[in-house]
């Protein structure tokens, strides 16, 4: 009998605010420790939180793209329990008003497309960071993440494998990022997901589930959550019982294994933060967030095809990020929207496959759009081939100059003068008798080689299509 | 409703709040009346009653996204137990 799987995530996406969340600390990554940990951070006896605004927006944000009731009285709680890294004793958080309610996204897998349910998200705010090792039996407490803005995604159980959950995951990225709300960088914790995991027969209630934690690249979370799935069946075909537990995965041994299991359950003691007034959200506030979104992933990806021609591939890789839309449509712009297919075919090959190597991101790469763009006009405009371009694409990447001066300096416009082809068509033909003989004997094939020995004499730098139609007369 | 040493034990353990034997009968009894008076409320009809999540019926003020703390680790850190390469010690954390 086969098992389903049952998976839902929840995702922390910290926001990309200047300041904490209530108070008016920096959130900016790799401080000295301690220097941007206030009073109020502290958990100081008479500090009082204020809540920044930014916060707001960005969850309305999220909130309209996944399509979901936002809050429009939202509540701030308190999440009690100890913890060296959490001053007050306690975490504020939102249980029952959280600020956006249902939604959904779609994601695509194989093909296949599914609508995976958003439970909520929530705004909280971050805990510090644990050191240990600086002095022998204690730990040293860093307060800077204290207080940073995060905003708790949780989806419905709605995934059955661990691609779906990686595409989920991956989508969510992807949107947050779009949005300008989140920088999605999962090394810094940026962008954390745990994801929860159960195994049933189907029709049978939810099995016991476990949580994955801490797991920082997509490639980690689709093998943990595989190993648990199978783990779980064993277990269970075993005459045993899944523990609802937090699991660690270990990637050196590609398996998870059981943290320590608290002495007590979970006991948190919700209560509404005395702190805090409910925050009210208005229609208005909702449509301001509105007028500033920009286009969505899903919504450019169906634009790019329709508008420029593109296949659903390439529309989906040049959509796979807002930088690297963006680029393309300011190649696409720069070159007067004469050809947007050549435009997407270098984007999604030389560009990206650069970028890659190089291990860039967009916004890094040496060559701006308009210097590419400066080279799609010269293959428009046949001065160059496109092999020749690889070359004048490789020149500009490392540095040497815009594709004109690169053109330029190497000598590399394309021959296109009728006479000059004929010399070496004729010149190739003259030293290829035996091959001109077989090909009217009817091997084809030979066109080939001819097409190959005229390029080749010319430096490759001869019109291909040129060639070829020379070629034809001449062996008619 | 009334507590006893098992809860008392518990709810110090959650609270970090140590009591000792001799008062937990003490302790045992004044959490036994505050939860009286608890049964007493819930026994008002609330039906209609939508909760509260402030008793002040105002609404929170925000404030607008700019860094206005300055790095003040040095004084806030005088008054720490303990304290080293600018992090705060404590007594080891078993992760």
């Amino acid at each position: 009998m086969s098992w389903e799987v049952v998976i839902g995530l929840e995702i922390h996406a910290q926001l990309t605010t200047q300041s904490k969340i209530f108070s008016g600390s920096s959130i900016a990554y790799g401080a000295s420790p301690n220097s941007q940990a206030s009073a109020i951070d502290l958990g100081m006896p008479g500090m009082l939180p204020v809540l920044n605004a930014g916060v707001i927006d960005k969850s309305i944000s999220l909130g309209l793209a996944l399509n979901a009731e936002i809050g429009r009285k939202s509540v701030f709680d308190r999440k009690n329990y100890m913890y060296p890294d959490l001053p007050k004793g306690y975490q504020t958080t939102q249980l029952e008003f959280p600020i956006v309610g249902q939604g959904s996204l779609e994601i695509d897998v194989d093909g296949e497309k599914k609508v995976i349910g958003v439970t909520r998200a929530h705004l909280e705010e971050d805990a510090g960071k644990s050191n240990h090792g600086v002095v022998p039996g204690m730990s040293g407490i860093d307060l800077n993440r204290a207080g940073t803005p995060l905003l708790e995604i949780v989806s419905d159980p709605d995934m059955s494998s661990a691609k779906e959950a990686v595409a989920y995951a991956k989508k969510m990225h992807e949107l947050v990022q779009y949005l300008g709300i989140c920088d999605g960088n999962m090394q810094e914790g940026s962008f954390r997901v745990d994801s929860n995991v159960s195994i049933r027969k189907p029709g049978e209630p939810f099995g016991t589930r476990t949580e994955l934690k801490n797991i920082n690249s997509f490639r980690f979370i689709e093998k943990a959550i595989e190993f648990e799935i199978e783990r779980q069946i064993e277990v269970i075909e075993n005459g045993g019982e899944v523990v609802q537990e937090t699991r660690l995965y270990d990637s050196e041994n590609d398996t998870t294994r059981s943290m320590r299991s608290k002495e007590e359950a979970n006991d948190y003691r919700y209560f509404p933060c005395p702190d805090l007034l409910p925050v009210i959200i208005t229609e208005e506030d909702i449509q301001a967030v509105k007028a500033t979104m920009p286009e969505l992933p899903d919504t450019k990806r169906i634009r790019f095809v329709s508008e420029f021609g593109l296949s659903d591939y390439d529309a989906e890789v040049l959509t796979g990020s807002r930088d690297m839309a963006e680029f393309f449509e300011a190649v696409v712009k720069a070159t007067d929207n004469k050809d947007a297919k050549l435009c997407a075919n270098w984007m999604t090959s030389g560009f990206a496959a650069a970028i890659n190597k190089d291990n860039l991101a967009v916004t890094d790469a040496p060559i701006t759009a308009e210097m590419l763009a400066g080279m799609l006009n010269r293959i428009m405009d046949d001065t160059i081939s496109g092999k020749i371009a690889k070359q004048v694409f490789e020149a500009m990447w490392n540095g040497e100059g815009t594709a004109d001066e690169i053109i330029e300096a190497k000598g590399l416009k394309q021959i296109t003068d009728t006479g000059a082809i004929e010399a070496l068509v004729d010149e190739v033909l003259a030293n290829n008798q035996s091959q001109v003989e077989a090909y009217k004997g009817g091997q084809e094939k030979m066109m080939g080689y001819f097409v190959g020995q005229i390029m080749k004499a010319s430096g490759g730098q001869a019109n291909p299509g040129q060639v070829n139609k020379m070629l034809k007369e001449k062996l008619s | 409703m009334s507590l006893g040493k098992t809860e008392v034990e518990y709810i110090s353990r959650l609270a970090a709040i140590e009591v000792n034997e001799s008062e937990v009968n003490d302790v045992a009894a004044k959490l036994s009346n505050i939860l009286d008076l608890f049964s007493q409320m819930q026994a008002t009809d609330t039906e209609n009653v939508s909760p509260m999540a402030h008793p002040l019926d105002q609404v929170q003020r925000l404030r607008p996204d700019v860094v206005t703390a300055v790095d003040q680790h040095e004084k806030l850190q005088s008054v720490a137990p303990k304290v080293e390469n600018d992090l705060y010690l404590v007594p080891q954390v078993i992760e």
